[in-house]
């Protein structure tokens, strides 16, 4: 197996907790647009939390949006920037909270964008609060005795908000083990294929472990991730698979 | 050439911008400001620019963040209540050192308020009205030719200072129908800028769009105060109507200064010594213009808010050593035999006589 490592992300020490998915999505990124011949063109907007952190790992221009417009900020970009490729990075707080409308507009109009949204079921940067993802009865800072969900709401599904929006490609993926991260890397090349053949909305969500915030040792939050997290977040691709 | 045309203000101004160059518009409805939403939503694809109605305030302004960042002229409008959702994005664009004009129609009243002409968002304009440490260059116009000539300026200044500028308009102006001189079509090359986000090699040195003094540190208190300094220096603009021997002088911008006007050309029939200065920049104040004032003795503002907004700032170019009024009222344009009269008895009790 060989493996190359990526022009366009800092080796050089990075702001993200060990065990995060952060790093390796950023990765997966630039591995694809490199591979593609895409790197020249990219053009990438962050949300304020720890995606954005990539604004110093990228060697992408980047630019950093308000919390919860990482997508409108992406959106006003590409349309007047047609031929650079634009993708949108932010987390499940920025996409199904504040953010929700614009989410869901994007989907309306089919915005010809690429969205990157990193779940981890809290809210990271302040310290893990409870979020739209949160599972039922799990612990958080702002649930201290378990999330209600009859007070609170299921975990937000966006393969349920989207489905009836003819959006170019949506997917979810999982940052953890060797054969969820190649899949999710496949996930976000088709993402990129359809952005580049104006498909409309390519959108990959991506499952990712906190361990800070979720006060697990890595190897047991990778644990939750697959046993706990994805009965309420299936993995795998629904509009635009080619696959079955 | 120009064309003389006769137009709706509001239409006015969505043309001019794309004659400046804009070829970037996110808005969504809100009366007194939709016809500038409704003139680009066939216009903008005619001269080959984007058009969104977005989903809020929230989301057309920080769709024009983004077009900003990418080096196009971006243009978002309001009113009242969607005027203060686009706070976020002021203050983001400022903090992010990024041009960009935002319009603001304004209307009366705070909460929902009404659909008439106000002036109550003064405040909210001048002193930089999200959150932070921030101003921004306010233009306010008067007519409909000034409709267009000054969105026209607002994105050459927007792009000298690599800030937002405001168009402090109001439903008076905006809703009104005048003959309009339409200035010249410019291009503008998106690509000019060396900070805007394009892409590159990666051995270039990588356009990071954010807070500024993530990448500039201490030196950035320096470049802002600069900043400021350079506007409030080259930036004052306003229009001097017989202040020069006058006693009383009224302060006035946008519709209400056409009253005034009326109203010095009353007063002066009448004998009375009465000017008008008329601040088109309302941030940065012209405090220059008051140095012409040599004889005045009481200023008086005329402004449809009743928290005499702009009197703070007549008080701050005069050093407080002139009394200043205010007059004027939420609801309605003044009218101009009042203001006379009003002017009247101002001059009589700044000499010492009787006041009713």
């Amino acid at each position: 197996m060989k493996l190359k490592a990526p022009e366009r992300v800092t080796f050089n020490k990075s702001g993200f907790c060990p065990g995060c998915g952060h790093g390796v999505a950023g990765r997966l990124i630039a591995e694809v647009a490199e591979e593609m011949g895409l790197a020249d063109k990219l053009i990438t907007t962050v949300d304020v939390a720890c995606g954005s952190l990539h604004l110093e790992d990228w060697h992408f221009d980047t630019v950093m949006a308000a919390h919860g417009r990482t997508l409108v900020t992406a959106i006003g970009l590409k349309k007047v920037r047609k031929d650079n490729p634009v993708l949108a990075y932010y987390g499940d707080g920025a996409g199904y909270a504040i953010g929700m409308a614009e989410t869901i507009h994007a989907g309306l109009r089919n915005d010809n964008v690429i969205a990157i949204v990193v779940n981890n079921a809290i809210y990271g940067m302040t310290g893990g609060q409870m979020a739209p993802t949160t599972l039922p009865g799990q612990k958080t800072t702002s649930s201290p005795y378990g999330k209600d969900a009859a007070r609170f709401g299921k975990p937000f599904r966006i393969e349920d908000a989207y489905s009836g929006f003819d959006i170019g490609y949506l997917a979810r993926g999982a940052l953890v083990g060797a054969a969820n991260i190649n899949r999710a890397k496949k996930m976000i090349r088709k993402a990129f294929e359809k952005h580049m053949n104006n498909q409309g909305l390519c959108y990959v969500e991506l499952l990712s472990p906190c361990p800070t915030n979720w006060n697990l040792a890595p190897l047991k939050a990778k644990d939750f991730l697959l046993d706990e997290m994805t009965k309420h977040f299936p993995l795998g691709e629904f509009k635009g698979g080619d696959a079955k | 050439m120009s064309e003389r045309v006769l137009m709706k203000g509001n239409e006015a101004l969505a043309e001019a911008a794309l004659r400046a160059g804009c070829r970037f518009f996110a808005g969504y409805p809100i009366t007194p400001q939709t016809e500038i939403l409704e003139y680009l939503s066939w216009r903008m694809d005619e001269v080959g620019g984007s058009y969104t109605q977005a989903e809020s305030e929230l989301a057309a302004v920080n769709m024009v963040f983004g077009a900003a960042s990418g080096g196009a002229r971006a243009l978002t409008t309001s009113s009242g209540p969607g005027f203060s959702l686009k706070q976020e994005g002021i203050s983001y664009l400022c903090a992010s050192d990024l041009p960009a004009v935002i319009v603001n129609v304004m209307r009366i009243g705070s909460g929902l308020g009404d659909i008439a002409q106000g002036q109550g968002d003064y405040w909210q304009m001048t002193r930089g009205g999200g959150h932070g440490d921030y101003r921004t260059i306010v233009l306010a116009p008067n007519s409909v030719q000034e409709n267009a000539d000054l969105t026209y300026l607002a994105f050459d200044l927007a792009e000298k200072y690599r800030h937002p500028v405001l168009m402090a308009s109001d439903a008076a102006i905006g809703q009104m129908i005048e003959a309009v001189e339409l200035p010249e079509f410019k291009e503008h090359d998106i690509d000019k800028f060396d900070w805007s986000v394009k892409g590159g090699k990666v051995t270039e040195k990588y356009r990071k769009i954010q807070n500024i003094f993530y990448s500039m540190g201490p030196a950035y208190e320096d470049f802002l105060r600069e900043k400021y300094a350079k506007m409030e220096a080259e930036e004052q603009r306003w229009e001097s109507t017989a202040v020069e021997d006058a006693e009383l002088v009224f302060v006035a911008f946008g519709i209400s200064s056409r009253v005034c006007e009326e109203a010095v050309e009353g007063a002066r029939a009448k004998g009375l010594k009465v000017g008008l200065i008329r601040p088109i920049t309302l941030y940065p104040f012209p405090v220059k213009a008051f140095e012409e004032a040599k004889k005045v003795k009481a200023f008086m503002t005329n402004e449809m808010n009743l928290l005499a907004q702009m009197t703070d700032d007549v008080r701050l170019a005069t050093g407080c050593k002139i009394p200043v009024y205010h007059s004027g009222s939420i609801f309605s344009i003044s009218d101009t035999q009042e203001l006379i009269a009003r002017a009247e008895e101002v001059i009589r009790a700044a000499k010492g006589g009787d006041r009713t």
